[in-house]
Parts: structure tokens; sequence; C-alpha cells
């Protein structure tokens, strides 16, 4: 039999209906690649009995011609999602042992279409970082290797201190990593200000941020409320909408998801894009940008116009000013919605000799030093005196940006093609001299989506000269993520899939 | 704008977050270098420009007002570091 893990979501779809395999067997054949790939750090609890009771009960489903649309399908889920009786951490040492007694909205939409849980994967730190690196479970290793290393020289590496060797991004790394290893069929993954869509670019995945309020932000940890939003990472464009389609809907529970159908996204791949207007905005161009992110956007943009759309140039004026106000709005977010990790509801605690040094020295001691910096400058922009400066100076230039896309749109523009991020993956602890905001700027290309709402895909586009993947970004009109799935199946045509050789 | 050692020492008492005397020089030149590149933002002209409130212009449903969770003290307080009789337990607050 050929390795199971090898096949797409879709193929394993068809693979259990024309009965070529069983759910069981997906499923113990994932469970094997992801025991082997320990090394990767991709999964911060493997729940193989969840898996294989899942599995058991999906292939009786299938044996009588019954089950949901990912029935039987093994998946990540990434450790931001609460999952009922399963150790939910965010990946910080503050809620290190927290055993939700309840399942994200998210999670349950996808077990009730029959998924397979196979265990919780790595992030950053309430999803705070870009590299994976400030998860308190340690990096993640990006599959791809370091350009001119051997194997030996990467498994050497890997038992180490895994310097040198790539990160998979973030903060979806463990997410973008396992999907790249081949160690799940796709994973889920939240995306605050590009931690889908870089991750994806970083280790030739794809990977969809919907449309703000498409998935219900109930039962995820919170971030940055007003910007966090849930999608899948997968191997294929199509994987990815068959996954979005389960992830995707109302939610009573969360007053910003939206009341609308939840369309067959996975009927837009392959859909004819001829016609279709396709913006290139020159803000986008930055100063330094490497030849070869520029190659790789106008061989994006050709492929498009051999399709049959139409190529034209716009302008995003506010562009340059969506990273630094994101930088006020976000921490300022995530500085109210972490006070809720004191040491009395759930968690470590330390004790105090009173209340305050309790909240005190607990928070100390479970924040990593990321997230602290975050709450202290949410904090800051908030507190008396300074709230007009920043936080309400930031959300008026959010309106701008978002104003910027409305312009684009209203002019005929149907979806914009950018650069995923401006380089290709870096090395573990190669960043970690430099200040913070040498690596938020992995996030210029991804945070206006957030900013404005919009969905955004990021997908293969080709790889730079050391072999390493290098991503495209589809940005589109509000709950038009269907354009953007035939867009990106366009694209994913010519290029093929970016996949890496197993090593680990 | 940059902010000193005092402003640092008095966000990190309001954030609730023990910062070690040692460790307040790095976080300060940490958040003036985030101060710095947010300045950028005074270049733009907000003048009339409305603050978003929300990403997604909607109304916010309406639902009929009644009990729909709760009478579960006992599963609310299970990840609690203490708790008694589903309570959680704190050090005296009020004398």
């Amino acid at each position: 039999m050929t390795d199971l893990t090898n096949l797409t979501l879709v193929e394993a779809r068809e693979g259990l209906k024309a009965k070529k395999f069983t759910a069981t067997e997906l499923t113990k054949a994932h469970i094997a690649a992801v025991e082997a790939a320990r090394g990767l750090n991709a999964y911060v609890l493997e729940t193989p009995e969840v898996a294989l009771a899942q599995a058991a009960a999906s292939d009786e489903k299938l044996a009588k011609g019954e089950g949901g649309a990912l029935e039987g399908l093994p998946l990540g889920i990434k450790d931001l999602f609460g999952t009922k009786g399963v150790r939910t951490t965010a990946c910080s040492k503050i809620i290190g042992n927290f055993v939700p007694e309840y399942e994200s909205t998210v999670t349950s939409q996808l077990f009730r279409d029959g998924a397979v849980m196979l265990g919780k994967l790595n992030n950053d730190e309430f999803a705070m970082g870009s590299s994976n690196e400030t998860s308190a479970f340690g990096p993640v290793v990006n599959p791809f290797k370091p350009s001119g290393w051997d194997d030996a020289k990467a498994k050497a590496a890997l038992s180490g201190d895994k310097k040198g060797l790539l990160v998979p991004g973030g903060s979806s790394g463990g997410s973008s990593a396992a999907v790249a290893a081949n160690i799940c069929l796709g994973a889920t993954a939240t995306d605050t200000g590009g931690s889908i869509r870089q991750p994806a670019a970083f280790t030739g995945t794809v990977g969809i941020k919907p449309t703000y309020g498409r998935c219900s932000r109930w039962g995820i940890v919170a971030f940055a409320s007003s910007l966090d939003q849930a999608g899948p990472i997968a191997k294929t464009v199509k994987d990815c909408a068959a996954l979005l389609r389960s992830m995707a809907g109302h939610d009573p529970k969360d007053s910003t998801s939206v009341d609308m159908p939840v369309p067959d996204f996975e009927a837009a791949v392959g859909k004819s894009v001829a016609g279709k207007t396709i913006g290139i905005p020159k803000e986008y161009r930055v100063d330094g940008m490497s030849a070869e992110i520029e190659a790789l956007w106008a061989k994006g943009a050709q492929m498009l116009k051999d399709a049959g759309a139409k190529v034209v140039d716009v302008s995003l004026p506010h562009t340059k000013y969506a990273l630094p106000a994101y930088y006020i709005v976000a921490p300022a977010e995530a500085s109210s919605n972490l006070a809720r990790y004191d040491g009395v509801r759930y968690g470590v605690r330390e004790p105090g000799k009173d209340i305050i040094e309790l909240y005190e020295k607990t928070r100390a001691a479970g924040f990593g030093r990321e997230v602290k910096r975050r709450i202290m400058i949410g904090t800051y922009v908030l507190s008396a005196g300074y709230y007009d400066a920043y936080y309400l100076k930031a959300q008026k230039i959010r309106t701008l940006i978002k104003k910027d896309f409305e312009d684009v749109y209203a002019a005929g523009v149907d979806a914009i093609l950018t650069p995923a991020t401006p380089s290709a993956a870096f090395g573990i602890a190669q960043m970690a001299e430099a200040d913070p905001v040498e690596m938020y700027l992995n996030d210029i290309f991804t945070v206006t989506v957030n900013m404005a709402g919009l969905p955004g895909l990021a997908l293969p586009g080709g790889v730079d000269a050391n072999g390493l993947p290098l991503g495209l970004q589809l940005i589109g009109r509000p709950f038009d993520e269907e354009t953007l799935f035939s867009l990106g199946g366009v694209i994913e045509d010519q290029v093929g899939r970016v996949s890496a050789k197993r090593w680990w | 704008m940059s902010v000193d050692a005092a402003t640092i020492r008095r966000i990190a008492r309001l954030s609730r977050i023990a910062l070690p005397e040692a460790d307040v020089p790095a976080m300060q030149n940490e958040v003036n270098a985030i101060l710095g590149f947010v300045e950028q933002l005074d270049e733009v002209n907000v003048e009339g420009v409305e603050p978003m409130t929300s990403v997604t212009p909607m109304a916010l449903k309406m639902r009929d007002d009644v009990v729909t969770d709760g009478e579960m003290a006992a599963r609310v307080t299970k990840n609690a570091p203490q708790s008694e009789d589903n309570y959680f337990l704190v050090p005296k607050v009020v004398e």
C-alpha cells in the first residue's frame, strides 16, 4: 500500500469512500508518522486514543455509506482551540494544565462532520509571534532544510539545540509544519496579523484567513478579538476549501459571527477566472524587496493573466501605516483579554501575601517575555492621557486602511495579488538579538488584511534560489472567499505543490 | 515619544506583572523601540475620520431574554488552582 500520509485530504476522502482503506488504517498511518516526527516538535500533545476511537466510529458510518464531509480524516488542532477534556494551553505556562470543560465551536463542527483529532499543535504563546519561538514548548522545526544541509547534519541539529534549522513561521507554526511534514491531512489555525498566511508561505502549504465573522471565535483562546479569525492550513487549495466549509458558519455564542449561508467553497476551485480583475498594489513594492520576491509576484500575475484575468495597478495609500497601527490595536486588545489569567480561576498560581502580589507573581512567572511586553504596551496605550494619542488614532487609521480597499473594490477589482511575506523562512534563533520590530516586519504584507477584516489566501508561488518555499497572497472582497479559491486553484495548477523531502 | 524607567515600573504595576529591577532597562529599550516604530502614524492626517468600531458592519442580533446556560459551578471551578465547595479561594481581600 502507498504511504497514506502522502495523500491530500480530498484524495483520502475519495479513498475512504471507495473503500480502498479504512479510517482506522489512515489514522494509524498518521499516528506512526506523528511519532516518527517528534523531533520537529509540531505536536505539543498527541491524542492517539481519541483519534483511534473517532476513526472506529467513522469506519462504522462509512461502512453503512453514511458519514459527514470530513468523515474519518485525521487533523491536527492548534493548541489555541479549546478541546473538551483535552489539555489546551495556548502554549503558555500560565494555563499549562488547563483542561477545558467545553469544545470550541470550530472544532465541534469539524467533529460533527466526522474529523479525527491526532493531537494539539504547537504555536507561539497566545499566538504572539511570527516564528513559533515564543512557545512555552519550544520552537517548531520547518520540514524544509536549510540550503546545503544534508540529512545527517539536519538530524544532528534536530536532536541538539535546533539552531540553524528553519522556523515554520508563526504563530500557527505547529499547524504549518505538521501539514508540510505529512503528519496530518490538514490543521486548524488562527490569524490575527498573519498567523495563518505567513507560516503557510514558509512551509509550502496553503492557508486561508477568512473574512472576519466567517468562523465563530467561541472557545478559541482570545488574543485580539477584533482581528482574530480561525481558518485552515492544508496541503492544497481544495483541501483548504473543504476544511473551511466545515469550520465556518453562524454561531449564536459569538455575536461577531455573521449569519449568512456557507457556500460550497470546494466548488469554486477549478472555476474559470476569465474576466476577473486583479489589482497589484504598488505600495507592497517595499524598499529592499528582493528580486526573487519581485519575480515571484510578477509570475503570479502572469499566471492569472494567462487564465483570462485582467491585471491592473492599484493603490492602497495607507498600507505602510497598517503595521504600526496594528502594534497599538493588537496589544491593547491583548492586555484586556489576557487580564483573565490571574491565578484565580484557572492555570497556575504563585502565592503572594495579598491578592495583588498573587496576581503580579503569577503573571510574572506564567507569561513569556513577548507576551509580557505586549500586555505592557497595550496597558500603556490605553492608559489615561495616552488613549487618544495612540489607541483612538490607530482605530482612525484602521478606518482609512479599510477605505483604501473599499475604493479599489468599488473601482471593479475582484481580488488583490501580493507576496505573502518579504522573505523565505529564516533560521531558529537567528532573530534572537534583533529588536522586536524586525520580527514584526514579517507580517507587513498580511496585517492589512486583518485590519480591514478581509479574507486572505496564501499559497505556494514557487521556491527561492535555496529551494525554500515562497508564498503569494490573494486578498478578496468581504465574504468572497470563493473568488480566492478559484484564483488560488489557477496558480496551484501552474506552480504545483511545493513539498519537503522527508529527512527527520 | 519614549518612556523612562519609572513609567516602565508603573506600566508593569498597572499590568499586574512583577518586573524585577534588573529587567527594567531591557524592557524599557524594547518598549521604546516599538513606540518609536508607531511614531510614524503622526504623519497621517486623521481629522474628521471616524475611529473603527466594527470591521464588519452588522447589526447585533437580539435574542430572547432567557437563561440559556448555567448551573455548573463544579465545572466552572474545576480548573481553579484552589477551590472549595465550588468557590474560588484567594487571599483575604476585605479586612
